[in-house]
């Protein structure tokens, strides 16, 4: 079992070693701009975050309703 | 509140994700531009889907050992939540691809091995519902879910990784994606993976919750 749980640690540890060696893609550094141009993508982020609200909202509902289900 | 915790952080985290990878400035990329951006809302889609149906392969050797009919249920239902993300991976992929290559299918090698996945999960699903007898359903259902995850790995990953593919990352060795990238999608990349495979798991919670009420007697005698 101890020699499992060395075996995958230092085969973690060996993939974590190897980012050290990891370069970073040659790109320009310029930022893309476009999309904060005319400042809409907020609007976008709002019905996003909004959508996102709704499902959340929705999961909690079916807790609540499971939580009582299994109370009886 | 103990039990809660854990969705209460997947909501902080995709709220993150959401807002934070929708606004971060990101580097200029030539050829994805601001599609990079899927990387943090389609990519961890087939995460989810990879995950669960690992979790899935594991329940049903866990399930031929020990012979008992609740793991055969609880790895039914992580196929069944592989199933929806997988499913909405590959529609958003083809979303994405009908801007970026210009049409939805286009037959690449990670489409079609993606497809197979998804139509070899299919068909375990529609196996393990055709059979009435509780028992012998949880074993073939095992059988054939271990043999389709032995599938998957080939097909949605060696691959499309020895043939031309225009997707992004394919020709990329395992984890190697991760390093590559940029230092600015990571901090969104990162807890994008852990948030979404969370929302899985809080469905699936969801679902084995559901199956307890409905059989609580394949639960209870342990």
């Amino acid at each position: 079992m101890n020699k499992t749980i060395a075996f995958i640690f230092s085969i973690l540890l060996l993939t974590l070693s190897e980012t050290s060696f990891a370069q970073n893609v040659a790109i320009n550094q310029e930022n893309a701009t476009i999309l904060h141009q005319n400042g809409q993508i907020y609007l976008v982020v709002l019905v996003l975050v909004t959508i996102f609200a709704g499902i959340i909202f929705y999961l909690i509902k079916l807790e609540r309703k499971l939580n009582r289900l299994e109370k009886k | 509140m103990a039990k809660y915790w854990w969705k209460i952080l997947t909501t902080i985290i995709l709220l993150y994700v959401i807002v934070v990878g929708i606004l971060i400035k990101i580097p200029y990329l030539p050829k994805l531009k601001e599609s990079i951006r899927n990387l943090f809302y389609h990519v961890p889609m087939w995460y989810v889907m990879l995950f669960c149906f690992l979790m899935s392969v594991i329940y049903s050797i866990v399930y031929l050992r020990k012979n008992k009919l609740k793991y055969d249920i609880i790895s039914n239902e992580f196929v069944i939540v592989g199933l929806w993300f997988g499913m909405l991976g590959m529609l958003t992929g083809m979303e994405w691809a009908y801007i970026q290559w210009g049409a939805p299918w286009s037959n690449d090698p990670k489409q079609v091995g993606a497809a197979l996945t998804l139509l070899i999960y299919l068909a375990y699903t529609v196996l393990r519902n055709s059979l009435p007898d509780a028992d012998k359903k949880a074993r073939l259902a095992a059988v054939y879910n271990i043999f389709s995850f032995a599938l998957l790995i080939p097909l949605v990953y060696i691959i499309p990784s020895h043939l031309a593919s225009l997707h992004p990352g394919s020709d990329n060795k395992p984890f190697e994606a991760l390093k590559t990238q940029h230092h600015l999608l990571r901090y969104v990349s990162l807890p994008a993976m852990l948030g979404w495979i969370m929302l899985g798991l809080w469905i699936f919670d969801l679902r084995i919750r559901i199956k307890k009420i409905e059989q609580p007697e394949i639960f209870i005698n342990e």
